[in-house]
């Protein structure tokens, strides 16, 4: 009985360590990069869009599970994007209801989930093969893992763009704004960047391009 | 209008200032030749999608569901693709086979949907959102040719450090890119 629990719970820390660090789907995978460069000039774009993918992704990933023996596989790719569609607009509609500010400035990224590679990559490699409950895991664990990483990143480029983070002044009094940390270029920057120390950090490398 | 064709090429370039179809920039981008291609392949797409997709629109909004269109959206654009291959594979085999893999890759490119939730969000006319579509698709090809040209040299002679080789170098090119057409700005008008 003991052992039989100590395996379920390996299971589950590794799913969801490979998530959170090993597997990091945008630092090491560099999949779903679109919205996390686009909104993350702003701390609390970053958390509203990662825990609307991470609820994208746990949502349709359960549901891919539970239906998996009744896709055909050759159809299975229209499957998957009709669930995940319907959960997008779920959140769209949830955003606009109760986070009409948040809604106005995500704009169009928020229906960009749908081709964030990362809710569809998951559908395809792992909630096709996986029993519920290890799927609502592995999906938590990449949604926690892409909302850090877009939290770290708006963390870096609002301090350094507006001298705030969360609307809270961090920076001095006489901090002059860099502006080009709020555009593209900022955080194409910062992303290159966070994946140059991850890899150095973790031996990841890559040999060829 | 023709200042929003400019636009959507030069200081508004979907790759390098909206930061949408990154994963096949980014991944496409290692070879110059390969890079024209996705790139011809996703002027084409993005082109006919958007027209196709604004009377769509306009249909969805009269009978009151504008909130489904991101589902209508996905199932046009995957449609299209469809269609397309199927039509140049039969009557343009020359194109077909220039296009290669690349056509089929388009319907999980967020430029795509990108372009036509872009044009609902921005309440664009139809001669709006063609000149839109096509600018976007022809700033989406110049920027994933330059950062593959960039590239190319790179791995050649290119000295990186172990840590940024591949894909964290592709970032930081694409940063400089981005920055020299943030300079643009304003030329369109």
């Amino acid at each position: 009985m003991i052992k039989l629990i100590r395996m379920k719970y390996t299971k589950w820390y590794n799913i969801m360590r490979e998530g959170l660090s090993r597997n990091n789907p945008i630092l090491i995978a560099v999949l779903g990069i679109c919205s996390a460069l686009a909104i993350t000039n702003r701390v609390d774009n970053a958390i509203a869009m990662g825990i609307g993918v991470t609820f994208v992704i746990i949502a349709s990933s359960a549901t891919v599970s539970l239906i998996r023996q009744f896709i055909p596989g050759r159809v299975r790719m229209v499957t998957y994007m009709a669930i995940i569609s319907t959960f997008v607009i779920a959140v769209q509609m949830f955003m606009e209801g109760f986070l009409p500010d948040i809604a106005e400035e995500l704009g169009p990224y928020v229906g960009l989930i749908i081709t964030n590679c990362i809710v569809m990559g998951r559908a395809e490699a792992f909630a096709s093969k996986n029993p519920v409950k290890y799927t609502v895991i592995d999906g938590l664990a990449n949604g926690l893992g892409y909302l850090f990483v877009l939290v770290s990143i708006a963390v870096v480029r609002e301090a350094l763009a507006f001298g705030t983070i969360l609307d809270m002044r961090v920076m001095p009094s006489t901090w002059v704004n860099w502006t080009v940390m709020a555009i593209a270029p900022g955080g194409f920057f910062i992303l290159g960047l966070y994946i140059w120390i991850m890899r150095s950090m973790t031996k990841n490398y890559e040999t060829q391009g | 209008m023709i200042q929003i064709f400019f636009e959507s090429i030069l200081d508004n370039n979907i790759a390098l200032a909206l930061i949408l179809g990154m994963c096949p920039l980014i991944a496409i981008s290692t070879n110059v030749k390969n890079a024209v291609g996705m790139g011809l392949a996703v002027i084409f797409v993005v082109t006919i999608t958007g027209i196709i997709n604004y009377p769509i629109y306009l249909l969805l909004q009269r009978s009151g569901t504008a909130q489904l269109s991101l589902l209508v959206f996905i199932i046009t654009i995957a449609a299209t693709v469809q269609f397309l291959e199927m039509f140049l594979e039969k009557f343009i085999p020359a194109l077909y086979n220039a296009f290669g893999i690349f056509l089929p890759l388009i319907t999980v490119n967020c430029a795509v949907l990108g372009v036509s939730l872009f044009f609902v969000n921005r309440e664009y006319t139809f001669l709006e959102t063609a000149s839109f579509s096509l600018g976007a698709g022809i700033g989406w090809f110049i920027a994933i040719v330059l950062l593959a040209a960039v590239r190319e040299k790179m791995d050649k002679h290119g000295n990186v450090p172990k840590g940024l080789a591949g894909k964290g170098i592709a970032f930081i090119v694409l940063g400089i890119l981005s920055l020299a057409f943030v300079g643009f700005a304003g030329l369109a008008g």
